[in-house]
């Protein structure tokens, strides 16, 4: 059967519509209205693009500064294959993402540890939280050129840049969610015979666990930031440093084809985060699982 | 004298008990003073009072989570210090462990306690086919009704066979229905764990449906004001007594006696 009518995108179906019919329709108009998003952002990518190439070719931006669509694809392919310099792009990346890594791996690891310990004991955080909150004000970045002083312009200063964006994040998190574990809950563990440890791992981490996945799916971008801030400082290697290089040639090409890199790497970072929170997380209800028909 | 001797008789002892806590502007008040309560083994006590008169307090000392202030609390002879391992509680809210689908939240407690799991999984899939929810082994709390979520509290508290088990106000978010269904499984789990339960309620149905004594408390600092026998002999069956002449005259009468506390707090109330 057909639909008759259709009221805040519930659809009212004829008398005697199967259950099957109703899914099938419902399946078909879902797969339409993803065709027509999907149709329609491709139509906003080739609108934006084509009028950046339409007003770099016509002069109406200055080409020197902006660049063209093409070129930077151009120069991005170029990039991939031959590198900048001499120096392959997965180089370039594999330094980036490993100081990226070691320091979201380092922070998260720190800032769930302090975050659970300092929740978990009244008078620790009475005592940390002052500096804690000191700290905090600090913006991340002003530490980069100290790190780099201190650590040198190897790997270690990129990573400490990534851990201490990482870590306060995660630290921030860890902590809210180990005060927001439910008391209710806690007693419970405790009647049951739960020892403190026990009561740690199996009822306050998992309570906090949500917040500190909602923190570690922010913070993964933000290491990555750390990482480029500190190769923007001082760097002979990684994506901030080739940045960097065409800022001082001025090739604005590769400078975008460098953003484009980072670009897919985070999203691609971001997906894999997503994933991972599905896996930890499936005790939780779906966001909707109303059959929408 | 022996204390143990002395008390054999009792599960559950508070002896001039009082509890003390802090207003936030930092002046002492009591919730329990000089408070007397003795459960016998074997005994289903229910509390019954004004809201905010120390009821939960009352439950807290007895598991040791809470401390008195001054006095001794005593579980099957013992002084309590720190949680006992014979105490099981059902609790108002939810207390569930949302991420453990059901056979997990069940065995939970045998597992704090050391049993090996394969043992613990054993005498959970028993307890879960007690409260009826062998289907739903597999699922978590958010995919169950909240009866069934109560169900599955009950196992959870029954499967550690408790000696003593407190109840605050256990059924209080469940509709009449389900409610009554609760009722009557408690009382079937009851008769044969042989436990001494002490039920916090409001519903004074509830309380004269289930209890052998019927406690009431005065507003807070509670003391108690009256204790009734409930002699409706067991089994009895939740979904008639409320028929039952006995019932309705302990009812009549239990309410008189709230309603008098009820209006003299809010005299006091008044007054100061
Ligand atoms: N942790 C606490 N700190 C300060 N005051 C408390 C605390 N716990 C309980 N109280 C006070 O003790 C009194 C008794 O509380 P309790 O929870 O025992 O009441 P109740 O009889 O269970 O009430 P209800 O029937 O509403 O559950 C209340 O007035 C409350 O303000
Ligand atoms: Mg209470």
């Amino acid at each position: 059967m057909v639909a008759i009518s259709i009221n805040d995108g519930a659809i009212t179906y004829a008398l005697g519509t199967s259950d099957a019919e109703i899914e099938a329709a419902a399946r078909n108009a879902a797969r339409t209205r993803h065709m027509k998003v999907v149709v329609w952002r491709l139509v906003v990518l080739a609108i934006l693009m084509g009028s950046w190439e339409l007003s770099a070719r016509n002069t109406w931006i200055d080409p020197f500064f902006y660049s063209y669509p093409t070129e930077i694809i151009l120069r991005l392919w170029e990039f991939i294959w031959e590198g900048s310099d001499g120096v392959s792009l997965w180089v370039h990346l594999y330094y980036t993402l490993t100081a990226a890594l070691i320091g979201f791996l380092l922070g998260a690891l720190a800032g769930i540890v302090c975050g659970i310990a300092l929740g978990r004991n009244r008078m620790l955080s009475d005592i940390f939280s002052i500096y804690i909150k000191v700290l905090n004000a600090i913006p991340r970045v002003v530490l980069a050129p100290i790190f780099i002083l201190i650590l040198g312009f190897g790997l270690a200063s990129k990573v400490a840049v990534a851990f201490v964006m990482v870590f306060f994040i995660v630290f921030a998190n860890a902590f809210q969610g180990v005060r927001e574990a439910d008391r209710a809950m806690i007693a419970n563990a405790q009647i049951l015979g739960a020892s403190s440890w026990q009561l740690t791992r199996s009822v306050i981490i998992p309570s906090a666990m949500s917040w500190i996945i909602a923190s570690l799916h922010l913070s993964f971008s933000f290491a990555i930031v750390g990482a480029i801030v500190g190769e923007f400082i001082g760097s002979n290697k990684g994506i901030g440093h080739v940045i960097q290089l065409a800022r001082g040639l001025h090739d604005v090409p590769l400078m975008f084809a460098a953003i484009i890199v980072v670009l897919v790497v985070v999203l691609a970072a971001e997906y894999a985060m997503t994933l991972i929170e599905h896996r930890l997380v499936k005790w939780r209800p779906a966001s909707s699982s109303d059959a929408q028909a | 004298m022996a204390p143990s001797e002395f008390h054999s008789q009792s599960a559950i002892e508070l002896i001039n008990v009082s509890r003390r806590f802090l207003s936030p502007q930092g002046k002492s008040f009591a919730t329990l003073n000089d408070f007397n309560l003795s459960v016998a083994n074997g005994e289903f006590i229910a509390l019954v009072g004004p809201t905010g008169c120390g009821k939960s307090t009352t439950l807290n000392l007895i598991t040791g989570l809470g401390k008195p202030s001054s006095g001794e609390v005593r579980v099957m002879g013992k002084r309590v210090e720190g949680i006992d391992p014979q105490i099981g509680f059902v609790f108002q809210a939810d207390a569930l462990f949302p991420w453990r689908n059901v056979l997990d939240n069940v065995i939970a407690g045998p597992l704090f306690r050391g049993e090996p799991r394969k043992d613990a999984v054993l005498r959970g899939r028993d307890w879960i086919n007690r409260v009826g929810l062998a289907a739903f082994e597999g699922h978590y709390p958010h995919q169950l009704s909240g009866g069934m979520r109560k169900r599955v509290a009950l196992a959870q508290t029954f499967i550690n066979r408790p000696k003593i088990l407190l109840m605050d106000e256990p059924f209080s978010a469940l509709d009449v229905q389900t409610r009554v269904q609760m009722h009557e499984e408690l009382l079937s789990l009851w008769s044969d764990a042989k436990a001494s339960v002490v039920f916090v309620t409001h519903d004074l149905e509830e309380a004269i449906g289930l209890a052998d004594k019927v406690y009431v408390l005065t507003s807070r600092p509670a003391t108690i004001k009256s204790v009734y026998e409930i002699n409706i002999p067991r089994p009895r069956v939740i979904s008639e007594i409320r028929y039952d002449k006995k019932f309705i005259d302990l009812s009549r009468l239990i309410w008189r006696d709230l309603k008098e506390i009820v209006q003299s707090g809010n005299s006091v109330a008044q007054g100061g």
